[in-house]
């Protein structure tokens, strides 16, 4: 799923430990999300959604394979 | 957050101590009979009862890590996990049937399953954390 985590992370000059910190994941799991390898869980979505005040849908954009 | 890291330090610590009390326990239990108090039955059982209820306590702790890992870490392990468990009855039950068929000279050591267990467990797990990132 294309994302734009890394792009709104380093707007608000956030690092990839800073941001895992805020969220309570780890670092590798932000850098795995940002190279949208893994897909994250619907409640880490929703913190990321709160976090940088958009909605999940301009987050995350699913593309059906 | 600080505390998360903290958190996760902590578990870490209580299953490797845990784990090294636990080898220890097992070394004392296969090793005492022969060479500490003389196939003493009791001392024997207790031995082996304590190491017995220290495993299980190893994998309490080892249970505590995991419940506090995130939804990646989770997926890396029991991806590892999976594999480690499925080449490891494969693997195993084609040892057991080469020792059956006595096709290897000896006897199929339990020890040489373990370690086959850790090491694929070790290697899939690092494969994993590559393969994502």
């Amino acid at each position: 799923m294309k994302n734009r985590i890394r792009e709104l992370r380093v707007e608000r000059k956030l690092t990839q430990e800073e941001l895992a910190e805020i969220l309570g994941v780890s670092r590798q799991s932000i850098n795995a999300i940002e190279k949208e390898k893994f897909d994250p869980s619907l409640t880490t979505a929703f913190k990321m959604s709160q976090l940088f005040k958009l909605p999940i849908e301009q987050l995350f954009l699913y593309q059906p394979e | 957050m600080k505390t998360m890291k903290l958190e996760r330090k902590k578990r870490i610590i209580r299953l490797a101590v845990w784990t090294w009390t636990w080898v220890a326990t097992l070394a004392m239990a296969t090793f005492g009979p022969k060479f500490i108090w003389d196939d003493h039955i009791f001392l024997t059982t207790f031995a082996i009862t304590v190491n017995l209820i220290n495993g299980i306590l190893m994998i309490s702790a080892n249970r505590d890590l995991f419940n506090h890992f995130d939804e990646f870490e989770r997926k890396i392990h029991l991806e590892a996990m999976a594999l480690t468990l499925g080449l490891s009855v494969v693997i195993g039950l084609t040892y057991s049937l080469l020792d059956t068929t006595n096709l290897i000279s000896g006897d199929a050591e339990i020890s040489f399953l373990v370690m086959f267990i850790g090491i694929t467990y070790l290697i899939s797990t690092i494969i994993n954390l590559k393969r994502f990132q």
